[in-house]
């Protein structure tokens, strides 16, 4: 479970997250809101990638300020531009790098890249230059990197906004195919229908908390 | 052709250790700057051709890393021959050309990470001078990975400076490539420690008081 205490974030003055406290518990929640509302903070918070200017994250139970590396190890994140996650030339040597990280037995990595690529259609593509992939193969490596790692939550900031409408509805099905439990933040409300619980963020503060029908209407409407 | 383009393959170059293919090329390097002789040259450039062709790899792929570096053999060239003569000029040529092709054959032979972990084996005596050789062979791996990203940056930026009538200006290229790239540097860094990346105990989060 994902717990937030008494959240605030802070760049210099500007304030982008107020004292927000809330419980994630549902598989898929989704955080919606217009630029500058403070999703990628929220976003980035889960993971440890930002430490909060006061309050606590939690993990189930792992406070990310004092064990960062144990929260890491169980949120997987993938961003808004995998072009600037694939760390690796080659699609295989891309997806061991996290493997690699937990120091996983040789084998095991193997059997997990192997796992990986096939289950994103990757398999023929293991050996292909990274950056000759299309977008889309690029945004599912960037997914079956984090998956091969086995987290137990994964935090998805934006990740179908720079592709195309095939490409963001093989991405849509991968990640609602996923058995972690899933954060997404995003602007594309058709995505997000089938989520469990849908927060809106204006300005840092969360403005609506609910199914994603009454969600999605109220955003709309405020969004007018 | 590029550099990070490995090409798969399962002859004898690509199952050779990547710390001998690495060795050979810089004794090959040194080799042939230090015996200036065309003979040496030519005989070089000779089997560096012939290691190609006996590993599968065609002409096709000899010309397409030939190809690019055309223009500079021609100036280095050129050069050598307005100050010597033709047979320097010749002998310089040979000689780049060579050695181009035998980095680049060990680039096509070699994964990446194969390359990266042999070459963090070798830089173990960094430790004493507190450099992590970790780090090192990680910054390498990105270079490979991000040469082909900067540069469709470049050409995109390129682009939209000309549909703006600015194809002329420098600035007006080289100022948001290198916005664009300090933004992805940032992400990437983001990335890899998305991916449980420890080089040590140094760690690299954000307090949350400097990022937009």
């Amino acid at each position: 479970m994902i717990e937030l205490r008494d959240v605030t974030h802070r760049y210099g003055e500007r304030v982008v997250l107020r004292d927000l406290s809330l419980r994630l518990e549902e598989r898929r929640v989704a955080v919606i809101g217009g630029n500058g509302s403070g999703k990628s903070s929220f976003a980035r918070l889960l993971n440890g990638l930002q430490l909060p200017s006061a309050g606590q994250v939690l993990i189930d139970g792992l406070d990310t300020r004092s064990d960062g590396k144990a929260v890491r190890r169980r949120v997987g994140f993938v961003f808004q531009n995998p072009d600037n996650q694939i760390v690796f030339p080659v699609v295989e040597e891309d997806l061991a790098f996290g493997l690699k990280n937990l120091r996983l037995p040789r084998d095991e990595i193997r059997a997990r890249v192997d796992a990986a690529l096939a289950r994103y259609d990757l398999t023929e593509l293991r050996e292909h230059p990274a950056h000759l992939l299309s977008g889309g193969q690029k945004q599912l490596l960037a997914i079956a990197g984090v998956m091969a790692m086995e987290p137990a939550h994964i935090v998805f900031d934006e990740p179908t906004t720079l592709l195309d409408l095939r490409n963001k509805r093989r991405v849509a099905r991968a990640i609602a195919e996923l058995p972690q439990n899933v954060v997404m933040i995003s602007h594309d409300l058709e995505l997000l229908r089938d989520f469990d619980r849908v927060i809106v963020l204006d300005e840092g503060r969360i403005v609506a908390d609910d199914r994603p029908g009454p969600a999605i209407d109220f955003y709309e409407r405020r969004m007018a | 052709m590029i550099l990070s383009d490995y090409l798969p393959g399962t002859g004898l170059l690509w199952r050779l250790p990547p710390g001998i293919k690495l060795l050979a090329l810089a004794a090959l390097g040194t080799l042939l700057l230090a015996v200036p002789l065309l003979d040496l040259a030519a005989i070089t450039f000779v089997a560096v051709i012939a290691l190609y062709l006996g590993s599968g790899l065609g002409w096709r792929v000899i010309w397409g890393i030939l190809r690019p570096m055309l223009l500079i053999l021609a100036i280095v060239a050129g050069a050598q021959w307005w100050l010597f003569d033709a047979l320097s000029a010749l002998m310089v040529a040979l000689r780049l050309a060579a050695l181009l092709l035998f980095a680049s054959l060990v680039t096509l032979t070699t994964r990446a990470s194969d390359m990266i972990a042999a070459l963090e084996r070798a830089l173990f005596w960094l430790r004493p001078l507190r450099v992590n050789p970790a780090k090192v062979s990680l910054a390498l791996s990105l270079a490979l990975r991000f040469i082909p990203v900067l540069g469709s940056i470049t050409a995109e930026v390129r682009e939209a400076q000309r549909a703006r009538g600015l194809e002329r200006s420098v600035i007006a290229t080289a100022v948001p490539v290198i916005v664009r790239l300090l933004k992805m540097a940032d992400d990437i860094a983001d990335a890899i420690e998305a991916r449980g990346y420890d080089p040590g105990n140094e760690t690299s989060r954000s307090t949350g008081e400097t990022r937009p």
